[in-house]
C-alpha cells in the first residue's frame, strides 16, 4: 500500500495518504515505520570488507590472503606422512613423518609475523605478512584481497660435503603476492606469483631465483568444511632440474578454535622454498604424501572495546 | 521528491493534531549488546551501530542492527558469528517492529523513567518471530532513553550449533539494548 503512494501524483498521493492513515490498521501501520528506519540508512552507501575469505592461513602447503586479526596468536602443526606408494613395509608412508612447528601473531589486524621450524633439513624460519588490500563491497568496492608476504629460511642441517655452508649459503628467501576474491559465500580464489630466492644450489645450471604462479581455493562443501586446491606453476625458464609442479587436494574441518587440514601433496616440505622450489614428488605415480595442518587460535589481547 | 509532499501533508496533519513536544525520536547510534554465559566459554559481544524510530503518538517503534557491526572480544568468535551463526552475507540486518502496549505519553513527558511492555515481531537470521519484552523509556533533556533486556534462544531462529561445540554457547542469549533516541519531525525524516 505504501509503495502505492509513491507511484501517484504528489497530490494524489497526499490525499491517499490522508485517507490511508485514518483506515489504516496497526499491523499496517508497524510496516511503514520499519520501512521509514530502512530508507535512513540505504544498504548501499556503506561499504563493508569481505572476510573469511579462507578459513585458516594456509591454503594447503602455502599460505593464505588470511591473518590472524590483532591480538591473536596460531599454533600450527603441520605434519606430513612419507609416500603413498612407498609399499606396507612403510605403512604407506605412516613409518616416516615431516613436522613443522609453528607460531603466528596478528600485531594488527593486517599485519602478522611469525616463526616455524621444519623437521625436513632442520630448517628454521620466520616471515612477514600483510594484508595491504581487502575485499570490500558497498561504496568504493575492492574486487580482491591482497596480502604480501616474505619470509627467510635457514637450514641448521650439519652436512658431510666438501662445500663450506656459511649462515648466507643456508638461506633462502621467499616472496609472494597474494591475490584472492571470495566469489560467494562458498567459493574463494587466489592467485600466487611467487619469487624463491635460494642463496645455494646444488650445480652452475640451477638458477639462484625460482619464479612460479600459484592458484589454488576452496569450495565450502558445508558451512564447516571445505575441498582445497592448491597448485604452483614453475615458470619454465627458472624451472630446476628434477623439480616438479607442486599439487595438493585438501579438505577443511573448521571447529571452533581449531581448523583441521587433511590433505595429499606431492610436496615433502611445509614452507615455500620446499614445495615451490624442491618438489620431487609425481603426483599421478602415487609420490602422495598424506598430511595435516591442525591451527589452534588463542586470544592473546582481546579487542579494544573489550580491554578494561 | 513525490513523497516529501505526502510527508509534508502529513506533518500539517501531525501538527494540527498534536501538542508542540516531539513525538518521533530516531537514533543511528544506538548500543546493543549480547553476552551467553557457559560452562566452556563466555561470549559477548557490542554494536553502537544500531538504529531505531521511535513514535511516541502511535506507540510504535522500530530497529534495525547491522549484524556485521558486533564486535567481539575474540576476531574469530566474530568470524564464525557472522559466516557460520547468523549468516550475515544473506541476512545483514536483524529488525524488531512493535509497538509499547502501555504507554502514557503525558507521564512521559513530566519526566522520570517509565516502565513499559513492548509486543512486536523480531526478525532474526531470517526468521521473525512475535516476541513480547518489557523495557524503559525516559525523557531527558530532550532526548527518549530506550533501555530493554530480554532473551533469545538461537534455536528459534534457525541457527543451529554443532554438536562439537555445544558446550560453548548457552542456550539462551541475554540481549541489552541502551539508546539515546532525539527528536525528528517528519518533515525532516521524508529527506535521505
Amino acid at each position: 500500500m505504501r509503495e502505492l503512494y509513491f507511484r501517484l501524483p504528489g497530490t494524489l498521493g497526499a490525499l491517499l495518504l490522508l485517507v490511508g492513515g485514518l483506515l489504516a490498521t496497526p499491523a499496517q501501520a508497524q510496516d511503514d515505520i520499519l520501512n521509514e528506519l530502512e530508507q535512513q540508512t540505504p544498504p548501499s552507501t556503506t561499504s563493508s570488507v569481505v572476510d573469511a575469505t579462507f578459513k585458516s592461513s594456509r591454503l594447503i602447503n602455502g599460505h593464505t590472503i588470511q591473518t590472524p586479526g590483532k591480538g591473536t596468536m596460531v599454533f600450527l602443526i603441520s605434519h606430513r606422512f612419507g609416500t603413498l606408494n612407498s609399499g606396507p613395509y612403510n605403512f604407506f608412508g605412516l613409518d616416516q613423518a615431516t613436522i613443522r612447528l609453528g607460531l603466528e601473531y596478528g600485531f594488527t589486524d593486517r599485519l602478522t609475523v611469525g616463526v616455524g621450524r621444519s623437521s625436513l633439513e632442520k630448517t628454521l624460519d620466520s616471515f612477514v605478512k600483510y594484508k595491504a588490500l581487502r575485499q570490500s563491497t558497498g561504496a568504493h568496492a575492492m574486487p580482491v584481497s591482497v596480502t604480501l608476504f616474505a619470509s627467510s629460511a635457514l637450514t641448521t642441517l650439519r652436512y658431510n660435503d666438501q662445500v663450506e655452508h656459511t649462515l648466507a649459503r643456508r638461506m633462502t628467501y621467499s616472496y609472494q603476492g597474494l591475490i584472492a576474491r571470495k566469489f560467494s559465500p562458498a567459493l574463494s580464489l587466489q592467485l600466487m606469483p611467487t619469487l624463491i630466492h635460494r642463496n645455494l644450489v646444488a650445480t652452475d645450471q640451477d638458477p639462484h631465483d625460482v619464479y612460479a604462479v600459484g592458484f589454488g581455493g576452496r569450495q565450502k562443501l558445508t558451512k564447516r568444511t571445505s575441498l582445497n586446491l592448491e597448485y604452483y606453476y614453475l615458470v619454465p625458464a627458472t624451472k630446476p632440474s628434477e623439480v616438479r609442479n607442486s599439487l595438493a587436494v585438501g579438505f577443511d574441518i573448521e571447529t571452533g578454535g581449531h581448523v583441521f587440514q587433511l590433505h595429499v601433496t606431492n610436496s615433502q616440505g611445509m614452507i615455500e622454498k620446499f614445495f615451490v622450489a624442491n618438489t620431487q614428488g609425481n603426483f599421478f605415480k602415487g609420490d602422495l604424501y598424506f598430511g595435516f595442518n591442525v591451527n589452534r587460535n588463542f586470544t592473546l589481547r582481546t579487542q579494544d572495546k573489550f580491554s578494561k | 521528491m513525490k513523497h516529501c509532499y505526502s510527508w509534508l501533508c502529513m506533518a500539517l496533519l501531525l501538527g494540527v493534531s498534536s501538542s508542540a513536544s516531539a513525538q518521533r525520536y530516531s537514533t543511528r547510534t544506538g548500543s546493543v549488546s549480547f553476552f551467553s554465559v557457559s560452562i566452556m566459554e563466555d561470549i559477548e559481544a557490542k554494536t553502537d551501530q544500531a538504529a531505531a524510530l521511535l513514535d511516541m503518538q502511535t506507540a510504535q517503534v522500530a530497529f534495525a542492527i547491522p549484524i556485521r557491526t558486533f564486535e567481539f572480544k575474540r576476531t574469530l568468535m566474530q568470524e564464525h558469528f557472522n559466516e557460520n551463526y547468523m549468516e550475515s552475507d544473506r541476512f545483514p540486518k536483524a529488525t524488531f517492529k512493535g509497538r509499547v502496549t502501555n504507554l502514557n505519553v503525558d507521564l512521559l513527558h513530566k519526566g522520570g523513567p517509565q516502565r513499559v511492555s513492548v509486543e512486536g515481531d523480531l526478525t532474526l537470521h531470517g526468521i521473525t518471530r512475535r516476541v513480547q519484552t518489557t523495557g524503559s523509556l525516559e525523557v531527558a533533556s530532550g532526548r527518549l532513553l530506550v533501555h530493554t533486556l530480554f532473551s533469545v534462544a538461537p534455536a528459534d531462529y534457525g541457527i543451529d550449533v554443532p554438536l562439537l561445540v555445544r558446550e560453548h554457547i548457552a542456550k539462551i542469549v541475554t540481549v541489552r539494548v541502551s539508546m539515546a533516541c532525539d527528536p525528528v519531525s517528519p518533515v525532516t525524516l521524508a529527506q535521505p
